[in-house]
């Protein structure tokens, strides 16, 4: 069992393996397996199709935690030029578990800020897992209202299992740099674009996800509460998570059905930590379509649309 | 204002002896605090705070628009009822909690909204239902706060909003994380009216009322010793594996911290927000004489500040 991956990926993965195993004899020896390299080739991806086509909700919120999957940084690296990194709150420190700065994309200067985790254990600890800190929300305010100031769009990329439950985090105001930001993204004068590209937690999410378009990654997840922590509370067990994930449908899929999502991104076959490049242009395209449709409504319709469109969220 | 308490004092202290270990239902509930038996209505008269030791009871948010707004008010949304949009199901179904909470409080969700005066300045009011489903917010409490923002724009009002809440309603999922987006928008549209928003803490406030409306007034008041914070105690137990400080996340830690203006015992409220919105509203009084005119502003206003 490879460790790298999910209990219904091996299947996947062992083909994976097989093939890999070919090719290296094929090359060492002189002996033609390409057919059968091909056939294995054709299995997998058929495999590949039938194991990802028929995902539970909870599988779904499996792959979004993927270990492998790539994180806000990496599709920083992928999508936009020249990011410089700004840091701090100006107030009390830099938080790494979200990160910002100002980049290009497709040649547009953009604000871009997301949550990042982090892959090693040493990473994971300095990011927090994702989980951000009220100077980190401060941050993240701060470089949106120097976007506002400028005129550029703002770019979000939601992937954080939480606002982190920390005795320093109540100390400096959790709840207060929350509401802030949601506050202050409302009515912000300037085309916010957020994106979920793994974990959407809930308040800790929302606050750099108030925004003009909010697009999710094929296999990401958005709730109000983590299907563990729902299951624990109404079920009495955070075993029942799966039913949770199920019964608060936390999937791009239901909640398009739902209206309270603009687009799905479409992740490439096997997920989003088969092809990091692939990914990463899908998530291009959808962030350069999204800011060329916003940027020339007069920005005081795009306050009122957005104002309308928050107040809609009534019954879904 | 000390006459009531030389009246009731020795009454509980006498009856406590009584009835101890045998509380009639009914006429008697016990102080959550501090145990002593209290006589229904003389902790009635009292604002539901206990005489004994000024444990500030929980109360249900149609007593708090009695307790706090003149005679005369009108409740709003009265049409707004909930609705299980997403067919919701744990071990009950959603649609059967809802039946329950409303049966036990006789309210449709857990926010009620009313406009009417405080001391005679126009107001409305927002006013948690804890005792439904931990006064969570879902679309309609969501739906009933900006309607009542609404009405302070169209009518020139200032809110005030007493919070009592578990945070966000877990059966309406993410359709509930989006009220506090929805109520937040709305807060920042009363803020370019340039109308005051004063946000009342009362115990307990958590989760996304407490990361949304809740953090966002122009002053925020908790009651006294209310708990309030973004996670709860025990998931953050759970997370540090530390134990958590005492009086952690009580309203005299968040006042020390500077998240809140004041604590305000509940006797005080209509005199010291009627003061705050009074100030913030009307800049100069025309004269002193009409100021002595409102005889229960002057009283209330000398008896909140003894010193």
């Amino acid at each position: 069992m490879n460790l790298q991956y999910l209990d219904f990926e091996q299947p996947i993965v062992e083909l994976e393996e097989k093939i890999s195993e070919l090719r290296l004899v094929g090359n060492s020896q002189d002996v033609n397996l390409s057919e059968a390299i091909e056939r294995l080739e054709r299995e997998c991806e058929a495999q590949t199709k039938a194991i990802f086509s028929d995902l539970s909700p909870w599988d779904i919120t499996r792959i979004a935690r993927h270990p492998n999957r790539p994180y806000t940084l990496d599709y920083i690296a992928e999508v936009f030029d020249d990011f410089q990194e700004l840091h701090g709150d100006r107030t009390y420190a830099d938080d790494p578990s979200i990160v910002g700065g100002l980049a290009r994309i497709d040649g547009l200067s953009v604000m871009v800020i997301g949550q990042q985790k982090g892959r090693d254990v040493k990473e994971k600890v300095k990011r927090n897992f994702g989980m951000p800190l009220p100077e980190g929300y401060r941050k993240a305010k701060r470089l949106m209202e120097m976007a506002e100031r400028f005129g550029l769009p703002v770019v979000t990329l939601i992937d954080t299992p939480g606002a982190f439950p920390g005795i320093g985090a109540e100390e400096r105001g959790q709840s207060e740099a929350i509401a802030r930001n949601i506050a202050v993204m409302s009515r912000l004068k300037t085309p916010i674009v957020s994106t979920v590209i793994g974990e959407g937690g809930s308040g800790g999410a929302l606050a750099i996800g108030v925004c003009d378009r909010l697009n999710m990654f094929e296999y990401s997840t958005y709730s109000v509460i983590s299907p563990e922590g729902c299951a624990s509370i109404l079920w009495k067990s955070a075993e029942h998570a799966a039913e949770a994930a199920t019964a608060m449908g936390v999937t791009a899929s239901r909640l398009k059905d739902l209206g309270l999502i603009d687009h799905i991104i479409d992740e490439p076959l096997g997920g989003a930590h088969r092809s990091k490049t692939e990914m990463a242009l899908s998530l291009k395209q959808r962030i350069v379509a999204d800011i060329k449709a916003l940027r020339d409504i007069p920005v005081d319709d795009l306050i009122e649309q957005r104002y309308q469109r928050l107040t809609a969220y009534d019954r879904g | 204002m000390s006459s009531w308490l030389d009246r009731i004092k020795p009454s509980v202290i006498r009856s406590e002896s009584k009835t101890r270990g045998n509380i009639p239902e009914g006429v008697w509930k016990k102080c959550p605090k501090c145990g002593s038996a209290l006589y229904l209505p003389e902790l009635s008269k009292n604002l539901d705070v206990c005489p004994k030791c000024s444990h500030h009871l929980r109360v249900n948010a149609r007593r708090r628009a009695e307790i706090f707004l003149d005679p005369g008010y009108e409740e709003l949304s009265e049409n707004l009822k909930p609705d299980d949009l997403l067919k919701f199901k744990d071990t009950k179904k959603y649609k059967d909690r809802l039946a329950a909470a409303q049966k036990s409080t006789d309210e449709d969700d857990a926010l009620l909204t009313f406009k009417g005066s405080l001391q005679g300045l126009d107001v409305v009011i927002a006013a948690f239902e804890f005792n439904f489903m931990g006064g969570s917010m879902g679309s309609v409490v969501g739906g009933k706060f900006v309607q009542a923002v609404n009405c302070c724009i169209e009518e020139h009002r200032a809110l005030v909003c007493f919070s009592a809440s578990g945070g966000a309603r877990m059966q309406e999922a993410l359709i509930s994380l989006m009220q506090m987006a929805k109520t937040s928008a709305a807060l920042e549209k009363l803020k370019e009216a340039r109308l005051p928003y004063v946000s009342v803490m009362t115990d307990p406030v958590f989760g996304g009322v407490s990361a949304s409306l809740a953090m966002l007034g122009d002053v925020n008041i908790a009651e006294p010793n209310a708990l309030i914070g973004f996670a709860g105690p025990r998931v953050i137990e759970q997370t540090v594996r530390e134990k958590l400080p005492e009086g952690f996340q009580r309203s005299e830690f968040l006042l020390e911290h500077g998240a809140i203006d004041m604590i305000v015992g509940r006797a005080s409220l209509r005199s010291t927000i009627y003061s705050l919105l009074s100030m913030l509203t009307i800049k100069e009084l025309v004269s002193v004489s009409h100021a002595n005119e409102d005889e229960s502003a002057s009283s209330d206003a000398s008896a909140s500040n003894p010193e």
